[in-house]
């Protein structure tokens, strides 16, 4: 199990890198200047000159590359050009908030889209089924971003119940489990919640309906094992699929979602990568990819061992 | 206690009550359009609206706008200097004087004097000064492309020298703020350090700061300009970009002001009990028209043609009201308007009668192409109004194709200039202007020697005859001999048509009734201080 998980970590190397290069020169094809956010519109050309330089932008691209990479191996994603700031600090602090925020949705997400998958499965084409499967393909396929609106619409604007914008009454720097902090949470979660629940209800529907439908059910059920025990069996069977999936997903959600977190002003990493993108700030844009690529990149490890040590035929294999 | 005492206690009561409600003005929060806290070191970015929430807010510079009414036309108005002026003595007509304004302290308690306007001025301009900011230099450096050198007279005098006689110097420097040296050596000589802890001499001192999240501004009780001293309690600012969180942010009582409201939100924001308050201000949305080789828009008929076959009315019916259909390049009503001979009014017939004697007809249109973005700074609605004009002019004969591309990418094209191959044979770009100094508001878009890469005439249009008028106006220091050239020099403008006048912003903000006291100028920036809020 050892050998096979350092093996996973040799093979990360490569991916890591790859993702370095092609977040480096994805940000770079993008038309627009970096500098034009932090220089007056009508700077002159001598000036843009000058700033380009004081920034790195005047060198070869490859040398820049590799100067970031350096940076970045010794934990320094540079500076952002329109704040002036660490890129690692405004990461940093952005993925907290965007941790809280998956959290939340996360934990309403799995409970409801593992509840609603079991429920289908179980008793397919009963009317629960169609309830469950109906709230599902309403998950997968409703525009998130609508639903924030609508949210926000009934919950903020028309019933004067929830906060519609921030995270919490002071920002997000004292951040604290408190009733006056959760509040703003509520409706982005949900908003956010909505698509995991979906895709994991209607995955786990199919996986458990075919559970059911193998024939080492019908031999549990003809030993005259209980519904419980039988429950279990399926719930072991399902668990590497859906594990696999829940993974994704919980990846998606640590990404943060730039259109929720843009529409409830949530200052998470979705909500900064929008900055970035309009500001055209390349270090953070660079930056933020970067961590939460390495975030998909080190979920994905997790999950692949967890899989391993759930089913051992995978190692086998 | 006897009936006496308890009567005085409940009396001393109610007074500190009612005193302490006469004294106590409330919070205002405001939603702004920015993404981020504009930077807080001084000269703040994110354009107008940064120096509107984190320039005169926290900071002076040495000339500030007046900003006091809603009705007349805003001007420079003493700052931290008390007075200015060319120095008798200097034939040249380059040296500046400035006597400082006495007594004035930055929040840190440290004096303003001249040593400070100087460290100030190579903050921005001598790159191996210890204080020189990057990117504090990016944003103000431009602004002052007059200044040549900067020196201390005495305790309270600053001479400035120009490069040559100028005299739009007073409105470039109404964009420097002065920062406090004083608190750059205590936090240790770093500016990311003093943008924690900024230290101005305005109005307003920064309590809290949440980047990207919330800045909180208290009032300076010891501010010099004892009118302006805020009334408020405390001045909150909160980065909304979208449109629509700032709407539902204010209707469900987050925010209590909230910049640019979308128009079509403007409505229901009135029904729910919002007011709209609007001004005109220096602001133009027009179509910068190239004159290259091979344009259209170099023939004055095709382009007042254009300009007869708007439907300014039926744009601001678009727009829900929130627009000054042009009357010319400034917004009428403003000081150097003048009085243009040429009628921006709504005639197709005369459109179409200047299009046939330009040699065009409905067999033989105009067919050109202009660069428009999807959405941007000052922009406002630019899809819908630009699809508005596109129709408006293919009914007079004159057939629009659109390059449409990104906001940020269309500065760098407007930068380039229109025979750059990045116009893509573009003749025209759609472009709204911020139009405030001499310089903004006519220099830069026509001066011949600013064509790209020099400068940012995109057109590439050259008049010696208004190159006259431009360096007349550097020439005059008289304010109202200056007015008076400027007054021509827009007439010229609207008189050859030599832009595409569309319409004017009108600076739209939504707030709670609650807001009291609101003066909104004729000016990108905004004074907060006499704002109260109602219990």
């Amino acid at each position: 199990m050892l050998l096979y998980i350092l093996k996973r970590i040799v093979y990360v190397t490569p991916v890591a890198l790859g993702v370095s290069v092609i977040c480096f020169l994805l940000v770079h094809l993008a038309p627009g200047d970096p500098l034009t956010s932090v220089m007056p519109i009508d700077a002159t050309a001598e000036q843009q000159a000058e700033m380009r330089a004081a920034y790195g932008f005047d060198r070869p691209l490859i040398v820049q590359y590799f100067l970031w990479l350096w940076k970045v191996l010794h934990a320094d994603l540079g500076n952002s050009i329109a704040t002036g700031r660490p890129v690692l600090t405004e990461v940093s602090r952005a993925v907290v908030n965007s941790l809280i925020l998956a959290a939340v949705a996360t934990l309403i997400g799995f409970t409801f889209g593992t509840l609603f998958g079991f429920v289908a499965g179980y008793f397919r084409n009963s009317p629960l089924d169609k309830i469950a499967s109906a709230i599902s393909v309403f998950g997968v396929s409703v525009p998130h971003y609508w639903l924030g609106m609508v949210l926000v619409i009934i919950f903020s604007v028309q019933l004067n119940w929830l906060p519609s914008t921030g995270a919490g009454p002071g920002g997000s720097s004292n951040w604290r489990p408190d009733a006056d902090h959760l509040r703003y949470i509520i409706l982005p979660a949900i908003t956010m919640s909505v698509i995991p629940t979906g895709i994991i209800a209607r995955t786990l529907r199919a996986l458990v309906a075919d559970i059911l439908s193998q024939e080492f059910v019908q031999a549990l059920r003809a030993k005259g094992l209980g519904e419980w025990g039988v429950f279990k069996h399926v719930v072991t069977n399902a668990a590497p699929t859906a594990l696999a999936v829940m993974g994704l997903q919980l990846g998606y959600l640590l990404g943060g979602s730039i259109l929720i977190e843009t529409v409830f002003a949530w200052p998470g990493t979705g909500f900064l990568l929008n900055a970035a993108i309009f500001q055209r700030d390349l270090p953070l844009l660079q930056g933020t990819i970067l961590v939460l690529a390495m975030f998909f990149v080190g979920l994905n490890l997790i999950v692949d061992v967890l899989q391993t040590a759930l089913d051992p035929r995978i190692q086998r294999g | 206690m006897n009936f006496f005492n308890k009567a005085t206690v409940l009396g001393a009561a109610l007074s500190i009550a009612v005193c302490s409600q006469a004294f106590a003005q409330g919070t205002l929060r405001i939603g702004m359009t920015a993404s981020d806290i504009p930077l807080t070191t001084g000269q703040a970015d994110n354009g107008g609206e940064g120096m509107r929430f984190m320039g005169y807010t926290v900071y002076d510079g040495l000339i500030n706008w007046d900003l006091s009414s809603a009705t007349k036309a805003s001007d420079l108005a003493p700052g931290l200097a008390e007075s200015w002026g060319l120095d008798p003595q200097d034939a040249a007509k380059t040296k500046w004087i400035f006597k400082l304004r006495d007594g004035v302290k930055f929040h840190d308690g440290s004096d303003f004097t001249a040593d400070a306007v100087v460290w100030n001025f190579d903050k921005l301009l001598k790159n191996d000064s210890p204080q020189f900011d990057q990117r504090q230099s990016a944003q103000g450096k431009s602004r002052i492309p007059a200044v040549a050198s900067y020196k201390v007279v005495d305790k309270l005098t600053v001479e400035i020298t120009t490069k040559s006689p100028d005299a739009t110097l007073p409105y470039q420097l109404a964009w420097i703020m002065m920062s406090s040296p004083a608190q750059w050596e205590k936090v240790g000589k770093s500016w990311e350090a003093f943008a924690k802890t900024p230290s101005g001499t305005g109005p307003w001192k920064l309590s809290l700061f949440v980047p990207r999240e919330r800045a909180e501004l208290v009032p300076n009780k010891d501010y010099w300009d004892k009118p302006r001293v805020p009334k408020l309690d405390k001045l909150v600012l909160m980065p909304l970009p979208e449109a629509n969180a700032r709407v539902a942010a204010l209707r469900s009582g987050q925010v209590d002001w909230i910049e640019a409201p979308a128009p079509d939100a403007v409505a229901s924001l009135k029904s729910a009990g919002f007011p709209i308050v609007v001004n005109a201000y220096p602001h133009n949305w027009t179509w910068h028209l190239s004159r290259a080789e091979g344009s259209p828009w170099n023939d004055i008929r095709v382009r007042k043609a254009a300009n007869l076959a708007i439907d300014r009315e039926g744009m601001k019916e678009l727009l829900s009201g929130l627009m000054i259909p042009a009357e010319g390049f400034f917004p009428p009503g403003h000081q150097w308007f003048g009085h243009p001979t040429f009628k921006l009014r709504f005639d197709q017939a005369e459109a179409k009668k200047l299009l046939k004697e330009a040699g065009y007809g409905p067999d033989k249109p105009v067919v050109t192409k202009i660069l428009i973005s999807t959405s941007g700074s000052g922009q406002m609605s630019p899809l819908p109004m630009n699809e508005f004009l596109q129709q408006n002019l293919a009914e007079v004969g004159i057939k629009i194709q659109f390059e449409v591309v990104e906001w940020n990418q269309l500065i760098n094209i407007w930068r380039a200039g229109s025979k750059d191959p990045s116009a893509r044979g573009a003749t025209g770009m759609n472009y709204s202007y911020f139009i405030q100094d001499p310089f903004t508001g006519f220099i830069r878009h026509l001066q011949c020697n600013l064509a790209p890469p020099a400068g940012t005439n995109w057109g590439y249009f050259c008049d010696p005859e208004m190159d006259k008028l431009f360096e007349q106006v550097r020439n005059t220091f008289d304010p109202k001999a200056q007015t008076a050239v400027l007054e021509k020099i827009h007439e010229k403008y609207v008189d050859e048509a030599i832009f595409l006048m569309v319409t004017h912003d009108v600076n739209a903000r939504a707030m709670s009734p609650k807001v009291k006291g609101f003066v909104q100028a004729k000016n990108w920036f905004q004074d907060f201080s006499p704002i109260s809020m109602d219990k």
